[in-house]
């Protein structure tokens, strides 16, 4: 049944295709879970919904509240969409260093944007949106990095998902941002298939955004759970950007950036099991389209010219 | 040949700038050391009480080494070392 009584409800329940070019054997398979295909076009529509669902649960959400969130781009753009349909307000904090159309999407759903500079990236913004929410007591943060509502959206949706499309799963990769994807889809994931491998695959950016002024305001999502990772690969622009193309061109997905840098992980894992005569089945995230960042020019053309590009813009 | 180690802004001011530099050693531990002896003070940076800096990630080929035996990893001639402060993503 593909019938829903909202816009909101066609949420969840996406694709898992196998992607029998990429895959290195036909024991090593490689699979794709299309998480563009939720009402915004990405992953953090699960998120945003769960996270605004348990906030009107607590009483924390009235009708006509304003909401504020640190984001980068997709929980803002999921975040306005239910926002509008449910009657609330939406401040977004986002580094000015992200593509035009997260700007331009986040003011067309009617929300408000915030720019926080970009050296420092998502540090500075989740700086800012603490800041701003300080000053107005009445606003209410949902703080996507520590509201057990993201985790557990994955954990009840997405996981189950998976495993109940690809019960012979051996392998689960998946960016790491807010990590609420890779512990709650991996935690549903290792409770039932002990096995499983999870593997984070986290962008590696240009200096800019690792520009801290010390250590000790490094950021560490309170949702991360180190526990249910078995590794963690940190992917730099190019590759990225180079799996990006690559899934295009030979399975014809046409994905965001940062679902290259997830390429660039899985395929490492499939190789290595191919070469030792293992097999096996290694699903992958697909978070988003790669609409949004067709004006940074990443998809056509000298592809170091783009990588370098890309590499001072905040892509995952 | 030895490792190289790709320094992040934060901490070359214990290396006159430089964003890559080279050390030797078995383990991330010894190599750690290593780089201490050239570059005075910045293993107290990377290691707090016997492990890493809770803010600190350290990448051996591009993964981290907190999955494969954190500052008893393995490394070898060749491989490139990448130290980074922990960002936020998403």
């Amino acid at each position: 049944m593909a019938r829903y009584d909202s816009p909101l409800d066609a949420l969840g329940d996406t694709p898992l295709v196998c992607l029998p070019r990429l895959s290195p054997t036909n024991s090593v398979r490689l699979w794709a879970k299309l998480e563009d295909r939720n009402p915004t076009g990405s992953v953090k529509d699960r998120v945003a919904q769960a996270m605004l669902r348990a906030a009107e649960r607590d009483g924390r959400l009235r009708p006509g509240a304003t909401i504020i969130e640190p984001t980068s781009g997709n929980t803002g753009i999921s975040l306005a969409m239910a926002a509008r349909l449910r009657g609330y307000h939406l401040v977004c904090v986002m580094p000015e260093n992200t593509s035009a159309e997260r700007r331009e999407l986040l003011a067309a759903y009617g929300a408000r944007v915030v720019l926080s500079p970009a050296a420092g990236g998502s540090n500075q913004a989740v700086a800012v949106a603490r800041q701003l929410a300080a000053e107005n007591p009445d606003w209410v943060m949902l703080y996507q990095y520590g509201n057990p509502a993201n985790a557990d959206a994955h954990y009840h949706t997405t996981g189950p998902e998976i495993l109940r499309d690809l019960p012979w799963i051996t392998h689960f990769v998946a960016g790491l941002g807010t990590t609420g994807t890779l512990v709650g889809a991996g935690r549903f994931l290792r409770e039932h298939k002990p096995d499983v491998q999870v593997i984070a695959a986290e962008p590696r950016y240009g200096e800019l955004v690792y520009g801290l002024r010390n250590l000790d305001e490094g950021f560490v999502p309170e949702l991360y759970d180190p526990d249910v990772l078995t590794g963690r690969f940190s992917v730099g622009s190019l590759d990225a950007l180079r799996r990006t193309r690559e899934l295009l061109e030979v399975e014809g997905i046409f994905a965001g950036i940062s679902t290259g840098a997830v390429l660039h992980a899985a395929l490492a894992v499939a190789e290595k099991a191919a070469g030792v005569g293992d097999a096996a089945d290694v699903v992958f995230v697909v978070a988003d389209g790669g609409w949004k960042y067709l004006s940074t020019g990443a998809y056509t053309g000298d592809l170091k010219e783009a990588a370098e590009r890309l590499d001072s813009q905040l892509w995952a | 040949m030895a490792v190289s180690v790709s320094i992040p802004t934060i901490l070359r001011t214990h290396t006159d700038g430089a964003k890559t530099v080279e050390a030797s050693g078995g383990t991330l531990a010894q190599l750690i050391d290593d780089l201490d002896g050239r570059y005075l003070g910045i293993k107290a940076r990377l290691v707090t009480d016997g492990s890493l800096h809770r803010f600190v990630n350290v990448y051996v080929n591009d993964e981290d080494v907190r999955f494969s035996g954190g500052l008893q990893a393995a490394v070898a001639d060749g491989d490139t070392v990448t130290i980074l402060p922990a960002v936020a993503g998403g």
